[in-house]
């Protein structure tokens, strides 16, 4: 499982294409491989998601008029409009050419094209979820790296244990206890939503306004994730404690400081790379529950209110959206480690 | 004399013995597993001593007598639901079911990962390769999107659950266990079972397995706490078994009856520190066991 596992102390950190990166001849080959790769993974999305939505799901016809009497008559039009009266490969056809054009169909409870939707929901959740990425992963690194670097110190301790505590709290639990405490009783943010209504329409009053709202789910997000982060980047440091070249520099008559961030950090950063864009499902994850909890109105949000209304359409192109955005992360992460780690390409 | 005589299934069991007993001294010697240890096996005696600890009537929605959400009083140490029921009982009864869910699921995951990983790993090949990728995929995706869509569609139920849940924890054992076979396979005793006449299935279960099982035990301590957060995940959406009550459960109707805007610390507060607790001890004893098992990090902490 991806959402959570955290590498013990020294873990092994090895990148995930240092075993199957046995590519003989340059960068384009190299490129080649990944690509139809995930070339391949996406067209298993699509498939996964027809599978799940239109053959277990059953007939939406059913779902769209319950508790209400509908005529034969009226059911057969539903089920044109919806093109459901088409063979089965057909449907599947119209599916794929609908996703790969945009066309991802109207939302059975807003009535409205998905494609719009989630352009209007997608800011959102690019805010909270990248604020709250980025925070964790600078919090998560700059502890993880002194903490490393002094293995068994209070401060290592210390953090390790407090980074676990956290680790263990379930996301929605922690967002329910922040509002109670600093929302309800300290007052001091808003409960849930990312703007109020009353709020001057000038930019700097709306951006402050949302800043406002922005803090207490960022808070909840990074303390759930930061955790995992730091167990990465101490491993990773562990890994290069006993180096050679560590010793070298201090033989130099470096200080413990230089050291550590011009010789350690940058070679133990090399493997965290890849497994900051493999924790993307993680953060797909984490926004989901924390929007939830927020009310944010991003996609998580969306998806969790479409779970119960049910709105196969919109349930469907965000399951389709949510896992290829985490596939081509992973695609980007190894087109990056080409050209940060050389190994690869002297392999 | 005495040597000759003794039995090779002795001989192992002696071996075996032995092996344990210097795992046990290895996992003794790091405290925080010590203390793990005791945390799960004061949690899953109250677990089991609930029925004799509290009547099952106690989550009875017909026969609560306290008041709506009634803050911690002598008779409710924990106070009370939107219904009158009792904090305590519902967080203690909510122990077997969140439990044996993450138990369950966790065996199941373990299960298709092991035979997964280490089939593909000996027979490699096709078969080997289409594993491989389709554990990647499944790793790829992001869990709770694909448990929450899964069970959008086929229904709450426990065994739903827990199949979705084992659906998308099993490729990491894969992983893991794919790889230890392939270092197994290339040891010098296997090339000696071969060279016996040892068959496919030989090999896999009397020369592979035994040396994968210390690892996946590792792994599973492990997987427990993410499955029994994946399920209070699915349960607070709302997602879980309407008709059972579990620590997800319990904060689902927490919030669909606003316990947080009216201050009800005392219905929020139990049910997520048990959470909380449970999936601390299991990764304290995971990590614990990690460094007993792997040897890159005997020796160390």
């Amino acid at each position: 499982m991806t959402e959570r596992s955290l590498p013990a102390d020294g873990a092994s950190l090895e990148a995930p294409s240092a075993g199957r990166g046995r590519v003989s001849s340059g960068f384009g080959r190299y490129l080649f491989k990944h690509v139809s790769g995930a070339a391949v993974s996406l067209l298993l999305v699509l498939f996964s998601s027809f599978f799940i939505f239109r053959l277990i799901a059953g007939d939406p016809i059913d779902q769209l008029t319950k508790e209400r009497p509908v005529s034969a008559e009226q059911r057969a039009a539903m089920r044109a409009e919806l093109g459901l009266d088409r063979p089965l490969w057909q449907q599947f056809w119209d599916y794929i050419a609908g996703t790969l054009t945009m066309d991802l169909g109207e939302s059975f409870q807003y009535r409205r094209p998905i494609f719009d939707l989630i352009v209007e929901r997608l800011p959102a959740t690019l805010l909270l979820s990248g604020t709250g990425m980025v925070l964790a992963v600078l919090l998560g690194f700059w502890i993880g790296t002194r903490s490393g670097w002094k293995q068994g110190s209070r401060f290592d301790k210390g953090h390790v244990a407090t980074g676990l505590v956290l680790y263990s709290a379930p996301t929605f639990w922690l967002g329910m206890i922040v509002i109670l405490i600093f929302a309800r009783y300290l007052g001091l943010f808003p409960v849930n939503g990312m703007r109020s209504p009353s709020t001057p329409p000038d930019f700097w009053s709306q951006a402050v306004d949302i800043g406002h709202h922005l803090v207490l789910p960022v808070l909840t997000y990074t303390a759930v994730v930061y955790a995992g982060y730091l167990m990465i980047m101490r491993s990773s440091i562990l890994d290069e404690l006993g180096s050679d070249y560590l010793t070298t520099a201090r033989a130099k008559g470096l200080r413990d400081d230089e050291v550590r961030q011009r010789h350690a950090v940058p070679n133990a950063l090399l493997p965290t790379v890849t497994l900051v864009f493999l924790a993307l499902g993680s953060v797909v994850n984490g926004s989901i529950v924390t929007e939830t909890v927020f009310s944010w109105p991003g996609l998580g949000t969306l998806f969790v209110n479409s779970i119960f209304y049910p709105d196969r359409p919109v349930l469907q192109a965000l399951f389709v959206l949510f896992s290829s955005s985490t596939i081509l992360a992973v695609l980007c992460a190894e087109i990056l480690y080409w050209f940060i780690d050389p190994r690869i390409r002297r392999s | 004399m005495t040597t000759t005589t003794v039995s090779p299934r002795a001989l192992r069991r002696a071996r075996r013995r032995q092996s344990f007993a210097r795992s046990w001294a290895s996992y003794r010697s790091q405290r925080t597993g010590v203390i793990g240890l005791v945390l799960l096996g004061a949690i899953v005696i109250l677990a089991l001593a609930a029925p004799i600890l509290i009547d099952e009537s106690a989550l009875s929605v017909t026969r609560a007598t306290g008041g709506r959400m009634a803050p911690p009083s002598a008779e409710y140490p924990l106070g009370t639901d939107e219904t009158g029921r009792s904090i305590l009982a519902l967080t203690l009864w909510g122990s077997r079911l969140s439990l044996v869910i993450g138990l369950t699921a966790t065996v199941v995951a373990i299960v298709i990962g092991t035979a997964v990983g280490v089939t593909s790993g000996h027979i490699g090949g096709w078969y080997g390769w289409i594993a491989l990728r389709l554990s990647d995929w499944f790793m790829v995706l992001p869990s709770l999107v694909v448990a929450i869509a899964l069970l959008a569609v086929l229904g709450r139920s426990m065994a739903t659950t827990i199949t979705v849940i084992a659906l998308v924890s099993w490729p990491g054992t894969t992983r893991l266990v794919r790889a230890q076979t392939l270092t197994v396979q290339s040891r010098p005793y296997l090339e000696r079972a071969k060279a016996l006449g040892a068959g496919h299935w030989h090999q896999m279960t009397k020369h592979i397995l035994p040396n994968v099982l210390p690892l996946v035990l590792a792994s599973a301590t492990l997987l427990v706490p993410s499955a029994i957060l994946m399920e209070s995940s699915l349960a607070w959406l709302g997602l879980g078994d309407p008709s059972v009550v579990s620590w997800g459960s319990i904060l689902n109707r927490a919030s669909e009856n606003g316990a947080v805007s009216a201050h009800a610390w005392w219905y929020l507060l139990p049910p997520g520190l048990a959470i909380l607790v449970v999936v601390l001890a299991f990764m304290m004893c995971g990590r614990a066991l990690e460094a007993v098992f792997n040897p890159r990090l005997r020796g160390e902490s």
